[in-house]
């Protein structure tokens, strides 16, 4: 079920704004993709715009392509809706919706969307995700309670069942952990681990071992300066860019000597 | 660096400052407030003054020693700290002052009115020996609020939506907005008259009906509506909707499913004070409702009479004062009539509270 990603000449607009120029990279399916650079440099726009997010921005628009599994993200025809139902994502501080309980959130991607479900499925589709997301033993007496009364990291991980609650294909996830403390990061880490054999995963971090860790691919964003567009420096397999990277910039921002 | 000179880690600081200072002791502020009180009736009643001018007086003897004692003593910065929140409590008991004594009023005549009957005859009566209540501008009040609230609402909660959800700052939105905080301005004769050449305009000159008067209210309501709803709306954190539109879910369905329900308790606590602010209006109804000793359900046709016109009406003519001497009864009925507002607006209050609370997200802590 997970699907590659291809990207071309891909810029990406604020307004006038040009926040992100010419992207061309291809990501591959059911392995775990990780983008890094320094702040303001695009990552999160990037990410946004594969899942046509980006554009909930009043005036943000993209020019150039993406095509996930043979269909172009950006074809007039296309309804953005559909494209956030096949690429889930996970924002960067945990949202549960707070009127609903755990119960509820996972299911929310499927209520909010009127699927009417039987108890028993819906039974079941909980305790799916909840156990994917590693989630299920520590909430199963309490699916009633309310969401927001989970800890940080539970809340996200509450976040992850819910984007996968919906079987997307792709799951994004920018800087998922950077609100979290070491042992639930460590939790999501493994989580990302698993998920990788279903999911093809894109996931934005500023912590280089997390990159390290986690991912199979590594692509680098700089920026020239500030108002000047993110441009990708260099995309390569994990192990290649924290050894022996292809450009000056990628091993500078790595080694910490970046300016 | 030599490590011979530095001091070893731990050791006490070579000079201590103290962090003791002289301070008024914690019951200084009531003693203070004793003694202007004291001072103040001993003075009132020396001079023969009033109850007013007396506590006015405690007041401002209480705001002059209390930072005098403390500038002595302690040092000016506090004696500052004690000025300023002596003139905050003083504001505080100023404005409490009309509030009480309004209530106080209001209940000490009204509340001995209060009885079964007072509460379930209307004034409509072929005999002058049969009793006579409030029933009529009872039912008057709830039909026409009634009716004013199922107009209002939607058209505020809607308008609301579209300044925050869609109108996105454009000229639109703005003027929208500039339209209705002029209307929040709008006096409530004003909207009487335009409710009232509607209906004339609609059912020629002599039609009278509830929902006229219910019409008038909702135009003095929409703004209110509006206004808190758009506050509520814009409270909700974008993280949710994103979160929204990340599970694929369209933007109507959002705000309906999670943007809503996350503010209902907000709208809800708006939209009862919206009511409680119309319910004790006159001017329009008056014009509009008209005026009727009988009860009437119809909210579509004939006059129909609520508890601020009745107050109004009763004041104006109370009537022929019993033979064996006292008030005239309209007086008793209008101070009845008061309380019976009262008591609606206080449990329209109180309804916002526990929804409020009732639907705010809980958090589980
Ligand atoms: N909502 C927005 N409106 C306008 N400009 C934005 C918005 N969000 C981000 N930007 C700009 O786009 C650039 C990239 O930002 P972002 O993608 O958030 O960077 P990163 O996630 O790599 O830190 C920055 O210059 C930022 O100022
Ligand atoms: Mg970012």
């Amino acid at each position: 079920m997970a699907k590659s990603i291809d990207v071309s000449d891909l810029d990406i607009y604020y307004g006038d704004f040009l926040a992100v120029e010419s992207v061309n990279m291809t990501i591959p399916a059911r392995s775990v993709t990780a983008l890094i650079g320094p702040s303001g440099c695009g990552k999160s726009t990037f990410l946004r715009s594969l899942n046509r997010m980006h554009e909930a921005i009043p005036g943000a628009r993209v020019d150039g392509k993406i095509i996930v599994d043979g269909q172009s993200l950006y074809d007039p025809g296309v309804d953005p809706v559909e494209v956030r139902r096949m690429v889930g994502m996970v924002f960067q501080r945990p949202n549960p919706f707070p009127t609903m309980s755990i119960y509820e959130n996972v299911l929310a991607g499927l209520r909010l969307n009127n699927k009417k479900l039987k108890k028993s499925a819906a039974d079941q589709v909980v305790e799916k995700s909840l156990k994917g997301a590693n989630l299920w033993n520590e909430v199963k007496d309490r699916l009633g309670k309310p969401g927001m009364g989970l800890s940080g990291g539970q809340q996200q991980r509450l976040c992850i069942a819910r984007a996968i609650a919906v079987e997307p294909q792709v799951l994004l996830m920018d800087e998922p952990c950077s609100a979290l403390d070491p042992i639930s990061t460590s939790a999501i880490e493994d989580l990302i681990h698993e998920l990788k054999s279903e999911y093809t995963i894109v996931i934005v971090t500023h912590n280089m071992q997390q990159a390290a860790r986690v991912s199979e691919d590594t692509a680098f964003f700089n920026i020239a300066g500030t108002g000047k567009p993110g441009k990708l420096i260099e995309m390569n397999p994990t192990k290649k860019i924290f050894s022996v990277p292809d450009e000056p910039a990628t091993e500078a921002y790595i080694s910490g000597r970046f300016g | 660096m030599s490590t011979t000179t530095q001091a070893p880690r731990g050791s006490a600081p070579t000079r201590v400052q103290s962090l003791q200072r002289p301070r008024l002791p914690r019951w200084a502020p009531l003693l203070v407030a004793l003694g202007a009180v004291a001072g103040a009736a001993l003075l009132g009643l020396l001079l023969g003054w009033g109850l007013l001018s007396t506590g006015f007086v405690a007041l401002l003897l209480f705001v002059v020693l209390m930072p005098v004692w403390s500038l002595v003593v302690e040092n000016r910065r506090a004696a500052v700290d004690r000025l300023m929140t002596s003139l905050v409590w003083s504001a505080f008991l100023i404005a409490l002052v009309p509030l009480l004594s309004l209530i106080w009023t209001v209940v000490s005549k009204g509340a001995p009115q209060i009885n079964a009957t007072f509460l379930t005859f209307s004034q409509f009566r072929t005999d002058l020996s049969q009793p006579v209540g409030i029933y009529h501008a009872l039912i008057g009040t709830l039909l026409i609020t009634l009716g004013a609230t199922v107009i209002a609402v939607p058209i505020g909660i809607f308008t609301a939506i579209y300044i925050v959800e869609y109108g996105q700052k454009g000229r639109l939105a703005r003027s929208i907005t500039f339209l209705v905080d002029v209307m929040t301005g709008i006096p409530s004769i004003v909207a009487g008259l335009f409710a009232f050449a509607l209906w004339i305009l609609l059912f020629g000159p002599s039609a009278r009906a509830g929902l006229g008067g219910s019409i008038a209210l909702a135009i003095l309501m929409i703004p209110i509506v509006v206004r808190s709803t758009e506050e509520m709306l814009r409270l909700v954190p974008d993280d949710l909707r994103e979160a929204s539109y990340a599970l694929g879910v369209p933007k109507w369905r959002t705000i309906a499913k999670v943007v809503l329900p996350t503010a209902l308790g907000g709208i809800v606590t708006g939209v009862t004070l919206a009511i409680a602010r119309v319910v004790g209006e006159t001017a329009p109804l008056l014009l509009i409702a008209g005026l009727t000793t009988r009860t009437n359900f119809n909210l579509f046709d004939g006059r129909m009479t609520t508890l601020p016109v009745l107050i109004f009406t009763q004041n104006a003519n109370p009537g022929i004062p019993p033979p064996s001497g006292g008030e005239p009864p309209g007086i008793g009925i209008a101070w009845g009539g008061a309380f019976v507002l009262i008591v609606i607006v206080m449990l329209l209050n109180l309804v916002a509270r526990v929804v409020g609370k009732y639907f705010a997200p809980k958090t589980g802590h």
